[in-house]
């Protein structure tokens, strides 16, 4: 790892201004992409800005319609959190398995959102459920913050403090593991909210998470596995590597939501 | 003796390593210690056309910056492959030049160009990054089969075509006959795929120079300190070998790939001459998976004929080998000799040929790895098996009863004998504990939820015990493949046996003490075994092909036989009784039937004190022994596996995994099971995971455990094991090794339950989801079923 500075702020309004003061900021959320990057060379922030600490930054709260939680908060409290369970149970399923004991113990959905992996599980889910990302700065509507692999509608500078999920009447996920890395070759977010349902789909898209209409009009019709039969799910745009090629991708996309579907609760 | 033979002694090394408390070579922390950092090839083939250091040599902290020219400079051989393998034609085998750093051309992504040698492994890597060197890129070629191709990049200037040797065993003109006149033949191509070996510690190396003695110290991750001191001073000229020590302290397993010399090795002993400091190295993950050797690699195709009755009545097979950039040290043997001499199987086989050749690439070193070899050999002949039996429409158990050599010794055409077995006798007992009988009706239940279940045999065989050395010479090894062992009593009667064998995970400081708790009936807490440093051990040959049991430990029962020749002697003399009268039982060594007596103890007192021995006799209780094994030793058994697919994702689950081993007598059999879990966990990683992706032109693509998948607890289930014991005839204890079976014998089991499952044969290792659905994609189409 090259050298760099630590800095580990106690308000957002000070995280805000350390970042931008120095030259090459990154804001640590919970490191489980950052610091195995910095390891490997392939990333050299001159400063660190650690947001773990600030009051409020690990809260999850339940109002009437919504469900509201930190940003620096792990895939293990999502997982582990009662109200999260009550009010999204496929938010609390697909944090459960992200990754490891380890990297839910210390990743944060934060981290993951701003971060976009293509692979990662929780751009599924802020997109399937049509959630609010909020910042320092202002509110974001899911289908405006994800743009393709590894970039967001952030602006520099600027820092997610909550997500805001709609309490959907039924959510589910499905993931298809990658057999080395356990992120997801594809995996599929389905809720139903009002009387629409969203499908979002994550590790198959060349150009990251993504919704699928089709799917999605499906549903809205027949929220059930059998209605996805007669829905074609092309391998245009999705991703093709060691692990999986676009044609076995498009395959699982719809397995995967016929699972979800199957999921949902 | 409740700790001796048979016993299911917990592991005596466990306590260490369980509680952080093992030594491993970078704990070692040396006064004045830098470290070094390699400055490695992004290319697979290029030219180095200059190295501008002066920005790494400028940074405050650096010791210095060496490079090829130096080193060769200094007199630092090229490293060698020991064993020398002859073509067909009678032309020795094409050795390209392997400098530990690369002089004028790098031919893999990670050969080393150059090091750094600075005041910590942090700088070392910033500066290492900081040494600008220049390239002229050329053409690199992964593939083995692309690089014979005609018009292939030249990688070695003295291997036309790239071809290292082109070899045959086995008579082709007989085969090829038996095949023509043959009922039915059964033809097969399969891929042996490229593995990553990732023991879970690093390769790493301390070096020293002691320049007021003018002698060198090495501590490194290493199964066979010997071997390395042996090379190192032989061939490497980095000193004489009474002037460089060689310490493998704990290990951290191995699995073939720390039987080798490294560029890091050599160069650290180097640059700590040239730098008067001790220069420490440890790998991390990303170099182990670009520098370590790996195993495998192999394109076979083969013809199998049959009578109408179902025996074979010829095998003929056709391997291209990929040894990657550069020959390793073992790497000529594994695709020959302990490849081919291994492809009859246990089948009684009159007429076997097979042509390899070994061929360089623009990829890492293949040498031994688990198995090395034998799984190669194991993993044919066990699909051919299972494809033929379904396409003659016979039961595959059946055929391969049908053709079981059932009588010893057996020589087969491919110049092995076989001592000791009963092939049936292991079906049957795999057979039963895997309830083959039921399999029908679990099948059926599994259709009921959608799934497709499968059931796959493999009937291994291996040679072990590695190996007689007169034989192995005349096949062409450098070295010979005995054992050395050294028992010394103390005056208090504890003990400490000296081995030649290197424990990296084995367990041998419980196991070879459990045969002298048993020889001696002392409690195993009195004995300590001591490996891993040259300065100790006169010398042994290390650990790697299941040998340490079966060779190691024949050596300390030899020594063993000495001594108690001379504790007899000495009670004797004491006791006023004859030397055919003393028994040593129970801490004591006694005349039998009478109430005569001394302790143990007291035998070692007085082989010191020497106040009181036999005429002539020299004083002291220690002894010394070579042993040379007189054959392999031959581990064969019979594995089933059985599997549920999801047809829908192609997503497999290995449901049922039986192991029936004939591993001869066993010594300790908890540990024997670990190392049949460990290797039939490796097995299943190479069936249905691991695969080292290299693209077409040597970029490695599986650099990291993001890409290249290990087998986790949940990809592999609660095996069944069970023994079926035939005594080994060739060596004291009757024993036949253990370390590779499971590697060996798993991923035909594996292969073939999947392909039961799926319907068709058409399927490589590894068997991943995207494999498996492929294959049921293509049967399902018309072509594929014609």
């Amino acid at each position: 790892m090259y050298a760099t500075k630590y800095h580990k702020p106690g308000s957002v309004a000070d995280a805000v201004a350390a970042l931008g003061s120095a030259e090459d900021a990154k804001v640590l959320a919970g490191g489980q992409t950052l610091l195995p990057t910095m390891k490997q060379h392939l990333a050299a922030p001159s400063d660190l800005i650690d947001i773990r600490a600030i009051d409020g930054m690990s809260a999850i709260s339940v109002s009437g319609d919504s469900v509201t939680i930190g940003a620096g908060t792990t895939h293990m409290d999502v997982a582990g959190s009662a109200a999260v369970q009550e009010a999204i149970p496929g938010l609390a399923c697909l944090a459960a398995g992200i990754g490891d004991p380890h990297v839910r113990a210390m990743g944060t959905i934060g981290g993951s959102v701003a971060n976009n992996d293509p692979a990662a599980d929780y751009p599924a889910a802020v997109l399937g459920l049509g959630a609010t990302v909020i910042t320092n700065a202002r509110e974001i509507a899911a289908d405006d913050f994800f743009n393709g692999m590894f970039e967001t509608a952030l602006n520099e500078g600027e820092i997610i403090t909550e997500l805001q999920f709609p309490k959907a009447q039924s959510s589910g996920y499905s993931k298809f593991d990658n057999p080395a890395s356990r992120y997801a070759i594809v995996g599929v977010f389905v809720a139903q909210t009002g009387g629409a349902v969203r499908v979002a789909v994550t590790g198959a898209g060349a150009d990251g998470v993504h919704r699928h209409a089709g799917m999605e009009a499906a549903l809205t019709a027949d929220l059930s596995p059998a209605a996805l039969d007669a829905v074609a799910v092309s391998a245009d745009g999705l991703l093709s590597d060691v692990h999986a090629s676009a044609d076995y991708r498009a395959h699982l996309v719809k397995v995967m939501a016929k699972r979800a579907v199957a999921a949902m609760s | 003796m409740s700790d001796g033979i048979g016993a299911r002694v917990a592991r005596k090394e466990d306590k260490r390593f369980i509680t952080g408390k093992g030594k491993y070579t970078d704990d070692i922390r040396m006064e004045n210690q830098a470290y070094a950092a390699f400055v490695r090839s992004p290319h697979a083939h290029a030219r180095v056309t200059g190295i501008d250091a002066s920005a790494a040599e400028a940074m405050d902290g650096v010791i210095a910056v060496l490079n090829g020219q130096e080193l060769t400079g200094d007199g630092i051989g090229n490293i060698i492959c020991g064993w020398a393998v002859t073509s067909k034609d009678g032309s020795p085998m094409n050795m390209g030049a392997w400098s530990a750093l690369a002089t004028e051309k790098v031919r893999y992504v990670g050969d080393a160009v150059a090091v750094v040698i600075a005041e910590t492994q942090a700088l070392a890597r910033l500066a290492a990054e900081a040494v600008d060197v220049a390239y002229e890129e050329l053409t690199g070629v992964a593939f083995a089969d692309a690089a014979l191709a005609a018009g292939a990049p030249q990688i070695h200037d003295n291997a036309p075509g790239n071809l290292i040797y082109d070899w045959e065993i086995g008579d082709q003109a007989a085969t090829d006959a038996a095949i023509a006149g043959a009922a039915h033949v059964t033809e097969l191509q399969v891929t042996n795929n490229r593995l990553s070996p990732n023991p879970m510690e690093p390769r790493s190396a301390v070096a020293t120079f002691d320049e007021s003695e003018d002698h060198y110290t090495l501590y490194t991750t290493s199964q066979n300190p010997h071997v390395a001191r042996l090379v190192l001073s032989a061939f490497y000229q980095v000193a004489p070998e009474h002037k460089l020590r060689v310490i493998a302290p704990d290990v951290g397993g191995g699995f073939g790939c720390k039987i080798y010399i490294y560029p890091e090795e050599i160069t650290c002993l180097w640059a700590s001459m040239k730098t008067g400091r001790s220069v420490k190295w440890t790998s991390d993950r990303t170099e182990a998976f670009m520098t370590d050797a790996h195993g495998r690699d192999h394109i076979s195709t083969a013809k199998m004929g049959f009578d109408a009755s179902g025996k074979i009545v010829g095998f003929g097979v056709d391997t291209i080998a990929n040894f990657g950039a550069y020959m390793s040290l073992f790497s000529s043997a594994v695709p020959t000799y302990l490849y081919a001499t291994l492809l009859s199987g246990q089948y009684n086989i009159a007429n076997i040929h097979c042509n390899v050749r070994g061929v360089y690439t623009n990829t890492v070193p293949v040498d031994a790895y688990r198995g090395a070899g034998r799984p190669e050999a194991c993993y044919l002949i066990e699909r051919m098996l299972e494809t033929a039996a379904r396409e003659m429409g016979m039961d595959p158990a059946d055929l391969r009863r049908k053709n079981f050599i059932d009588s010893f010794p057996h020589e087969t055409p491919v110049i092995m004998t076989y001592d000791a077995g009963d092939f049936a006798g292991n079906m049957d007992k795999a057979q039963a504990a895997a309830d083959v009988a039921g399999f029908a009706a679990r099948k059926a239940e599994a259709a009921g939820r959608g799934k497709l279940r499968g059931l796959g045999y493999s009937a291994y065989i291996e040679a072990c015990g590695i190996a007689p050395s007169a034989a192995v010479g005349s096949l062409g090894a450098g070295v010979g493949l005995w054992e050395s062992a050294e028992v010394r009593v103390n005056p208090v009667g504890t003990i400490e046996v000296l081995t030649g064998s290197h424990s990296h995970g084995q367990g041998h400081e419980t196991t070879f003490a459990q045969i002298v708790a048993d020889r001696f009936d002392l409690p195993i807490e009195n004995i300590q075994i001591v490996h891993g440093d040259t300065d100790k051990v006169q010398f042994g040959m290390g650990t790697y092909g299941s040998r340490s049991g079966a060779v190691g430990m024949s050596a300390i029962v030899k020594a063993m036989d000495k001594v108690e020749a001379k504790v007899k002697k000495i009670a004797a003399h004491v006791l006023e009784a004859a030397e055919d009268d003393i028994v040593i039982e129970g801490g004591e060594v006694k005349v039998a039937g009478t109430d005569k007596a001394m302790g143990w103890h007291e035998v070692g007192l007085s082989a010191y004190t020497a106040h009181n021995l036999p005429d002539g006799m020299e004083p002291g209780l220690k002894e010394g022994a070579f042993y040379d094994p007189v054959n392999f030793t031959f581990p064969a058994g019979c594995y089933i596996a059985e599997v549920e697919v999801d047809p829908e994702t192609g997503v497999t689950e290995i449901v049922q995994f039986t192991a029936a081993d004939d591993f001869g007598n066993i010594i300790n059999p908890m540990i024997v099971e670990g190392q049949v879990h460990g290797g039939v966990a490796q097995g299943i990683g190479q069936a249905m995971l691991e695969q080292v992706v290299y693209d077409h032109t040597g970029q490695l693509i599986t650099g990291s455990y993001m890409d290249y998948a290990m087998p986790r607890a949940d990809d592999v289930p609660s095996y069944t094991i069970e023994h079926n014991t035939t005594v080994c005839p060739n060596n004291p204890l009757g024993i036949k090794g253990c370390g590779e079976a499971g590697a060996i014998g798993a991923p035909p089991a594996v292969i073939n339950a999947i392909t039961d499952a799926i319907g068709t044969n058409d399927l490589q290792m590894p068997a991943t989801s995207q494999a498996v659905w492929t294959a049921i994609q293509a049967a399902k189409t018309p072509m594929a079923a014609e």
